[in-house]
């Protein structure tokens, strides 16, 4: 069973989930190092994404390369969602204790939940690989499908694009001096409205284009929303709530663990998981890269 | 005559005593299950209300003592009693446990660790086949051995889940006026001041953490009752009881009554549970209306149901004065 082809395999698919994971849960950390807001309607976001990109590639016609647009329709869509939900409601509770703004958030995936079932309905929904992308590489032995393969480009090359961002821009500069001290911030005269719906939107961005890019690999069904927030919420904490490389980091431990916590029985991945959260949380609770909260 | 003196449980008691004779079967079956929910809902405002900590993972202790008494009962034929007593204990030890290092967290990090070993708890119960039944869970709990009542005058004559009504009605009014006991001594208003001000409270001399953790361990072991009662109820102990929506569902009915008062989560969940039957009569969308109601409630009625009574009782009150 742990031949040498079995276990870069594993490798392998641990890779890719931890690519899609980084995805989705470098929005969630990056919206909690600048509002301070835990976000469980980020699973929400994801799940909405996938349900556009379906809606978009049926408009646009499968097996194109039309799939590409509809990723991006699906994205933007979603960033407007959140900023309008950023906007219109989460901003009149930055001032309130953190239950009612997790509460809120709540309500959120409440209501975004069933009105996907309200709009798509239940059944399992699926969209094929754009044709760019079909077929697999052999590498020692394993198949690794061009989209996976294309998924684990493209997460490193996001998080070295919002490093450089972060480090080399205004706004970039902005991001950082809100997640150090948002009252300084704002006496310093910065536009942090703009700021917060901003960054809300931006991970809203990323949460749907997680959740188009997944459509591929995974069946678009109810319930995938409360499925990721949990898996993107152990990623987050491992790595450090509202540090983006800390995610990445959590990101690629989680994917090893749930493809290699399968070798020592079957269930045991997903309790190692919460307990790797669990650890982290009391040894350091500001995450494996991330820095204490004042 | 002094509100604070009356006892209260015991009126709430003797007024939810009747259900049975006068209401319909429905209602005895709506009452028992807003019955043992209160009892979760108000065990975790012990935390909530009381000492300021915001667990999102109670339903793990919910769920263990599910699990306690129905592995117990069922699997082990044990009476009722012993499945009973062993639920608080079990949650309450497992909250000594997760609460030891909770504690030593503050806000949104204990709420992080909280849901952590919460999560814990519900995947051990969905992986464990052997112990639990796994995903299946454990269904058809046995009933409590309750044929003593039928030698009672007026009892003889009720079904079976009427007599668990009252059996659990009995169980949960101990719970009630233990937990009012608790949230009225010394203790309780040490909490108080805790929530207040956690830092002041440490320099006055009291040992915050230890405050903090004995009310973790008491809001889990009574969280541990009524898990145990409402696997009988629910004729199945599943996995989901520990799964962190049920932990949120138990923060929305706390809220929508009023984290403030005592008897706030008793009436956020009667009034939550039965919306729920009224509108799941006419729409599959519950999540929708509970989700367009609890935004209402964030924004309109932070106080909840209960902190908008008073807060319309005191305008009341002014206006007369005036």
């Amino acid at each position: 069973m742990t031949e040498p082809t079995f276990l870069f395999g594993q490798f392998v698919s641990g890779l890719t989930t931890a690519m899609f994971l980084f995805l989705i849960a470098s929005g969630l950390s990056l919206i909690f190092g600048v509002l301070r807001v835990l976000n469980f309607a980020h699973g929400s976001f994801y799940m909405l994404g996938a349900y556009v990109a379906w809606q978009m590639v049926q408009w646009l016609g499968p097996r194109t390369e039309s799939f590409w647009l509809a990723v991006l329709v699906a994205a933007l869509a979603v960033a407007l969602l959140g900023a309008v939900i950023e906007r219109l409601l989460l901003r009149h509770l930055y001032r309130r204790e953190e239950l009612y703004q997790l509460l809120f958030t709540y309500a959120v995936v409440l209501v975004l939940g069933d009105l996907a079932k309200f709009t798509w309905g239940t059944q399992q929904l699926s969209v094929p690989r754009p044709p760019s992308l079909e077929g697999a590489l052999h590498l020692f032995g394993v198949q690794i499908p061009y989209y996976s393969l294309f998924i684990m480009v493209l997460g490193p090359l996001i998080a070295v694009a919002f490093s450089l961002v972060l480090s080399r821009t205004s706004a970039g500069r902005m991001i950082r001096a809100a997640a150090l001290d948002r009252e300084m911030l704002s006496a310093l005269g910065a536009n942090t409205n703009w700021l917060y719906a901003g960054m809300f939107a931006v991970g809203s961005f990323l949460a749907g284009l997680g959740g188009a890019l997944v459509t591929p690999v995974r069946a678009i069904v109810p319930g995938m929303d409360v499925e990721i927030i949990v898996e993107a919420f152990i990623v987050v904490v491992i790595g450090g709530l509202g540090s983006l490389w800390g995610t990445f980091l959590g990101a690629l431990i989680f994917g090893q663990v749930l493809a290699f916590g399968i070798l020592v029985f079957p269930g045991f991945s997903i309790f190692a998981a919460f307990a790797l959260m669990a650890a982290v949380l009391i040894l350091r609770p500001w995450g494996l890269l991330g820095k204490p909260l004042k | 005559v002094n509100a604070r003196r009356l006892p209260w449980v015991l009126i709430v008691f003797l007024l939810l005593v009747w259900i049975p004779w006068f209401g319909s079967r429905y209602y005895t079956f709506l009452a028992t299950d807003i019955v043992i929910l209160a009892l979760f809902a108000t065990s975790l405002n012990l935390l909530i209300g009381s000492t300021g900590l915001v667990s999102f993972g109670h339903a793990a202790y919910f769920g263990i003592g599910a699990y306690a008494c129905a592995i117990l009962t069922k699997t082990h034929g044990l009476p009722f009693i012993v499945g009973l007593a062993a639920a608080p204990v079990l949650a309450g030890a497992f909250a000594a446990f997760f609460g030891f290092f909770c504690v030593r967290l503050t806000r949104i990090y204990f709420a992080m660790l909280t849901l952590a070993f919460a999560q814990i708890v519900w995947a051990v119960c969905l992986k464990w086949n052997a112990m639990t039944g796994g995903e299946q869970g454990m269904p058809s709990v046995p009933y409590p051995n309750m044929d003593w009542m039928n030698a009672l005058p007026f009892l003889a004559g009720l079904r079976v889940g009427e007599k668990y009504y009252l059996v659990a009605l009995v169980v949960v009014a101990v719970c009630f006026a233990l937990l009012r006991m608790i949230v009225y001594s010394p203790f309780g208003r040490m909490l108080t001041v805790i929530r207040e001000n956690p830092e002041r409270a440490g320099f006055i001399g009291i040992n915050v953490r230890r405050y903090e953790l004995a009310a973790f361990v008491l809001a889990g072991a009574f969280a541990g009752v009524a898990g145990a009662l409402f696997g009988i109820f629910n004729r199945g102990v599943f996995p989901d009881f520990a799964y962190w929506s049920k932990s949120a569902e138990v923060l929305i009915m706390t809220l929508l009554g009023g984290m403030g008062s005592f008897w706030g989560p008793a009436v956020g969940t009667a009034a939550l549970l039965w919306l729920h039957q009224q509108i799941t009569a006419y729409t599959q969308f519950w999540p929708f209306i509970l989700g367009t109601i609890l935004i209402i409630l964030l924004f309109a009625f932070p106080g909840g149901i209960v902190g908008a009574i008073d807060a319309g009782l005191t305008r009341l009150r002014r206006r007369r004065r005036a």
